[in-house]
């Protein structure tokens, strides 16, 4: 009789501690998991990496990039992630931090823009161009964001950068909207930011660069619309192009006085 | 040679928290590349820390370690000032130190 109370007791137990384990709710699980993440962020090491390149003499010109114009003119480097893209009077064109880095590197140091857009992510230069984006992102964390809208070639890249938001096409008939259109959805652990609204401080175009904790990557805002694209099953979009520019401009003027919050750091 | 390390230590009470990333590819030696050739593990294999030149702690790793390891713990008796020490070999032989003050 004992033996049977003593199970009794076991199994009221375990009601117990399901139930407790029950009203934590999957999405607070996620948030204690990503707040154990963020002490230590790998995001660290390639901003090192990323400064040290800003004035490192490299290229066929042997020339550093402490004289590139990213949007406040020659060498500023506070504060430009916030206002980028932006239109360049010099090249002519729309250009968010990683296609106007290419822009120095090939002016300044003598790079070919060309062949280091078309390498791979993850290799070669193309690290060096994420690592450069990431130190610039940190220069301006905690910064809001206020992309200028004044010139006439901006407000064309922010509505192709939307209408490129909502176009469904592919095998799976996506658009970007398909998944980041509504409140309150999420894909495995990661949220979906909806983002045809102002997400918020630090999410959506806020947070990237990211270090991706799953695949021990640093991904640039490129990489990740690329790989969007890439998931809806679309052609590769390119680095640097003008639909991921495009794109970058919407994201970013909808995110007008959200907090930035990159490096981030994610799943 | 190998990118530099990010090393904090900061003072709590009697002991100073240490905390450090280090940059290192990590290769398990189970993954496969593109070509279906297995790629040779490459990994840090042993860790020393050093409080003021004296070693505090020495570790053995293996492949297992994540890919940009981050590591932290705690030195008894560490004041603002102190220098910590950190240093890694890898299973190709190669090394990297450095060194942060404790604030």
């Amino acid at each position: 009789m004992k033996k049977i109370i003593s199970t009794a007791v076991a199994i009221a137990a375990c009601v117990c501690l399901t139930g407790a384990f029950a009203q934590k709710t999957s999405v607070q699980s996620i948030e204690e998991y990503r707040a154990m993440l963020q002490d230590g962020n790998p995001s660290e090491l390639f901003e090192a990496k990323g400064e040290s390149l800003w004035k490192q003499k490299r290229g066929p010109k042997n020339a550093s990039l402490e004289k590139c114009d990213l949007g406040k003119g020659p060498g500023v480097f506070k504060g430009v992630f916030l206002e980028l893209p932006r239109y360049f009077s010099d090249t002519q064109r729309v250009q968010d931090m990683e296609s106007r880095l290419l822009t120095c590197m090939e002016t300044l140091q003598g790079f070919n823009a060309a062949e280091i857009a078309k390498v791979p992510f993850g290799k070669g230069e193309q690290n060096n161009v994420t690592a450069l984006a990431t130190w610039l992102a940190a220069e301006s964390k905690g910064g809001k964001f206020n992309l200028p809208q004044s010139h006439p070639q901006e407000k064309v890249s922010f509505e192709v950068g939307k209408r490129l938001f909502f176009q469904r096409a592919g095998p799976h008939d996506f658009s970007c909207a398909s998944c980041h259109g509504q409140d309150g959805t999420r894909i495995r652990l990661q949220d979906l930011p909806n983002l045809t609204k102002n997400p918020g401080d630090g999410i959506g175009f806020a947070a990237w660069p990211a270090y991706r904790v799953s695949n021990g990557q640093m991904w640039g805002m490129q990489q990740r619309l690329n790989d969007c694209y890439r998931q809806q099953r679309f052609p590769y979009p390119g680095f640097g192009s003008d639909a991921t520019i495009a794109l970058g401009t919407y994201l970013g003027v909808k995110s007008q006085g959200s907090a930035s919050v990159a490096p981030a750091i994610k799943r | 040679m190998a990118d530099p390390m990010r090393i904090r230590a900061q003072v709590a009470g009697d002991k100073a928290t240490v905390r450090v990333l280090m940059a290192h590819e990590m290769e398990s030696g189970q993954r496969k590349d593109s070509a279906g050739n297995l790629v040779p593990a490459w990994f840090i294999s042993e860790i020393t820390a050093t409080h003021n030149g004296k070693a505090v702690m020495t570790a053995e790793w293996g492949p297992a370690v994540s890919k940009n390891p981050f590591l932290q713990f705690t030195v008894k008796g560490a004041k603002a000032g102190d220098k910590i020490g950190v240093s890694w070999k890898d299973n190709k032989g190669d090394t990297r130190t450095d060194e942060a003050t404790v604030s």
